[in-house]
């Protein structure tokens, strides 16, 4: 089965004062047909970046595409200008935004703003398009939902606005939603609801979701696979199983350690680990493992040459030196 | 809203008021009045000139003057000009539409230019396009209108002949000529105040689209592929308008101001050349009462201003 997203050695830059901001630099990504897959890493990793530039929404200047293909069905979308774009926008493609604060235009109704997408996508009259937004509120659990069309962004609150937005991501019916930290603004226990809610739609309408997050606990709730990002690289890629039962790459274990557990903590009273350091600042990179200064198991070769994807078991890919000769990891 | 509207007229009230006793306070400690020139003239014995003053009451006390002036205002009586020997009221009826008429057209210009060049600029930010609306803009903000004016009727009227350089305000004409006339004399006075509003406007409507583009919901629009036209329209610049608003409605007392000074350059009869006609002729009731409709036209634009914001911002409720 051909993939539905195909993302093959995508390099986005931004220029800035200092130089070229590699924010994304070679990334692959490969999502099939209702599937959900997590990208997952640190803030600054490149992965709001790698999901903005499917639907070309990084700003451009400074940003910009330097490399690779974007295939959707098969169709490059990297050449195709932002015009050609707009077809693909919210009717194939659809983006939850990790701000529901700020993500929903202050001056237009929360109908309206749902319902002029139908229109331009779906072509309904302004009546069918409302009616439609109505039909997509109840859907997202939204009450009173007749009379909420007409309210506007500030009568909502956090969860409820994000209800708004995937109602908004969700009106085309698109293939893929890519959902960028949809939960991360909100209070935990919306956080849950939004993501059952998420997965509630994604059932129904059977489409493919790429979800953003920083949060291993989300993954391990939705994810089906996983990206592990990391300055601006794929580090690691499993299914989600395989990922939490044995993380290959360091950078993964750290991540898993650093999950608060509650099982844990009550019988041995350890401290909750953290990986040290920050992400590096992607203006000129130092040649070898980005990791590597981070590393506790970082070695010589780490700092000369740089590490590529390597399949360490079948659907189980990884970038680290650890363990080549061996074949196993750490 | 009728409550709202009705409300802010109300608290208007005691703003025109204290506004009032100022003017008027400031007015009475200016050195000279309608009977200065009675004091001076050898024809008039002293005690007659004594005798006028204290008929008229100028002898009494400020807040007396003061009051007295009140009183009649509130029934219509807007006072007399001693120069013009007519009706303040009527004076200023006579002038007003003239001022209004050039004013207006001139705000027009502005905002017809201002807001397509700034909105444009933004979305290209740093494009040639850009640089050039700045540029033009800087020259058009630093050319005071006193220059720009001069300038205008020197090679408009003077060296090309295209345009009167002195306004009329009694066309002899009728018809479609009367109309095209008054269109004609207007084309100076209207560019140089309106290209002049136009210029900080420009650069003003450009930065208020600049922080609202970069806006997140601006990049949800665009991820609905509603395309770039309506992004900028309908998502954009409804939201940049709102600090607009503000700044057309604080630089009314500046645009009258700048009228008062293009009238002059211009020989407009509007109630701009009035005002200094009258403050060099010492007519103090017909001073007293232009800058008395100044800041009731002020305070009214400021209404404007709010009750728009309110149709433009839906966060901004009328309570």
């Amino acid at each position: 089965m051909a993939p539905l997203l195909e993302i093959k050695d995508l390099k986005t830059h931004f220029a800035t004062d200092d130089g070229m901001l590699r924010a994304v630099d070679g990334v692959d990504i490969t999502l099939n047909k209702g599937e959900t897959l997590c990208v997952v890493g640190e803030s600054g990793c490149g992965k709001t970046v790698t999901a903005m530039s499917v639907l070309k929404l990084i700003p451009m200047p400074p940003g910009r595409i330097v490399q690779g293909q974007i295939l959707f069905e098969g169709r490059d979308l990297v050449p195709l200008s932002s015009h050609e774009l707009d077809d693909i926008r919210a009717k194939d493609i659809g983006f939850i935004f990790q701000e529901p604060m700020t993500s929903l235009n202050p001056v237009l109704t929360v109908g309206e703003q749902v319902a002029e997408s139908l229109r331009r996508h779906e072509g309904l009259s302004n009546k069918d398009a409302l009616a439609r937004t109505v039909e997509m509120f109840k859907l997202v659990q939204i009450p009173n939902a007749e009379a909420r069309v007409h309210d506007y962004p500030h009568q909502f609150s956090g969860g409820m606005r994000q209800r708004v937005m995937i109602a908004m991501a969700l009106a085309c019916k698109p293939k893929l939603v890519i959902a960028d930290e949809p939960t991360t603004a909100l209070d935990v226990t919306i956080q849950a609801q939004i993501l059952d809610l998420l997965q509630d739609m994604k059932e129904r309408f059977g489409m493919a979701v790429m979800l953003i997050t920083h949060a291993m606990g989300v993954v391990a709730e939705t994810a089906q696979r996983v990206v592990v990002m990391y300055a601006g690289k794929v580090v690691e890629e499993a299914d989600v199983d395989s990922l939490f039962e044995s993380p290959r790459h360091p950078y993964t274990q750290g991540l898993i350690r650093s999950i608060p557990r509650i099982d844990l903590a009550s019988e041995h009273k350890t401290r909750l680990e953290a990986i040290g350091g920050t992400v590096p600042i992607l203006i000129n990179p130092a040649p070898g493992c980005r990791f590597a200064p981070r590393c506790r198991y970082a070695f010589g070769r780490c700092a000369e040459e740089e590490p590529l994807l390597r399949e360490v078991a079948p659907g189980h890919r990884m970038a680290c030196h650890l363990g080549e000769k061996q074949g196993v990891a750490p | 809203m009728r409550q709202y509207i009705l409300r802010r007229l109300l608290i208007a009230v005691p703003s025109l008021l204290g506004i009032s006793l100022v003017l008027f306070t400031v007015l009475a400690l200016a050195p000279g009045d309608p009977f200065a020139e009675l004091a001076t003239n050898p024809n008039v014995p002293p005690e007659v000139a004594m005798a006028l003053r204290a008929k008229f009451g100028l002898d009494d006390p400020v807040y007396v003057r003061y009051l007295r002036w009140l009183a009649a205002m509130t029934q219509g009586d807007w006072g007399f000009s001693f120069v013009s020997r007519m009706n303040v009221d009527t004076l200023i009826l006579q002038r007003l539409p003239t001022t209004l008429y050039v004013i207006g057209s001139a705000q027009l210009l502005a905002l017809l230019i201002a807001i397509p060049v700034g909105v444009y600029a933004a979305t290209r930010p740093y494009s040639i396009f850009d640089q050039i609306a700045n540029t033009l803009a800087f020259i058009g903000f630093s050319l005071p209108t006193f220059f720009t004016g001069l300038l205008f009727i020197l090679i408009f009227s003077i060296t090309l002949d295209w345009l009167p350089f002195v306004y009329s305000s009694d066309i002899k004409a009728t018809g479609i000529r009367w109309l095209f006339e008054h269109i004609r004399q207007a084309i100076m006075p209207v560019m140089v105040l309106g290209l002049f509003q136009a210029a900080s406007m420009t650069r003003f409507v450009r930065s208020a689209m600049l922080d609202v583009i970069r806006l997140d919901y601006v990049t949800t629009a665009r991820a609905k592929g509603l395309g770039q036209p309506r992004v900028i329209v309908k998502h954009a610049m409804r939201n940049a308008m709102i600090p607009v608003v503000t700044l057309v409605a604080l630089q009314m007392p500046a645009v009258f101001g700048g009228a008062i000074v293009t009238e002059q350059i211009f020989r407009i009869p509007g109630i701009g050349s009035l005002l200094i006609s009258s403050i060099l002729s010492n007519d103090t009731p017909v001073v007293m009462a232009v800058t008395f409709v100044f800041a009731c036209l002020v305070v009214l634009f400021n209404l404007i201003a709010d009750i728009l914001y309110g149709w433009l911002d839906p966060r901004i409720s009328f309570r």
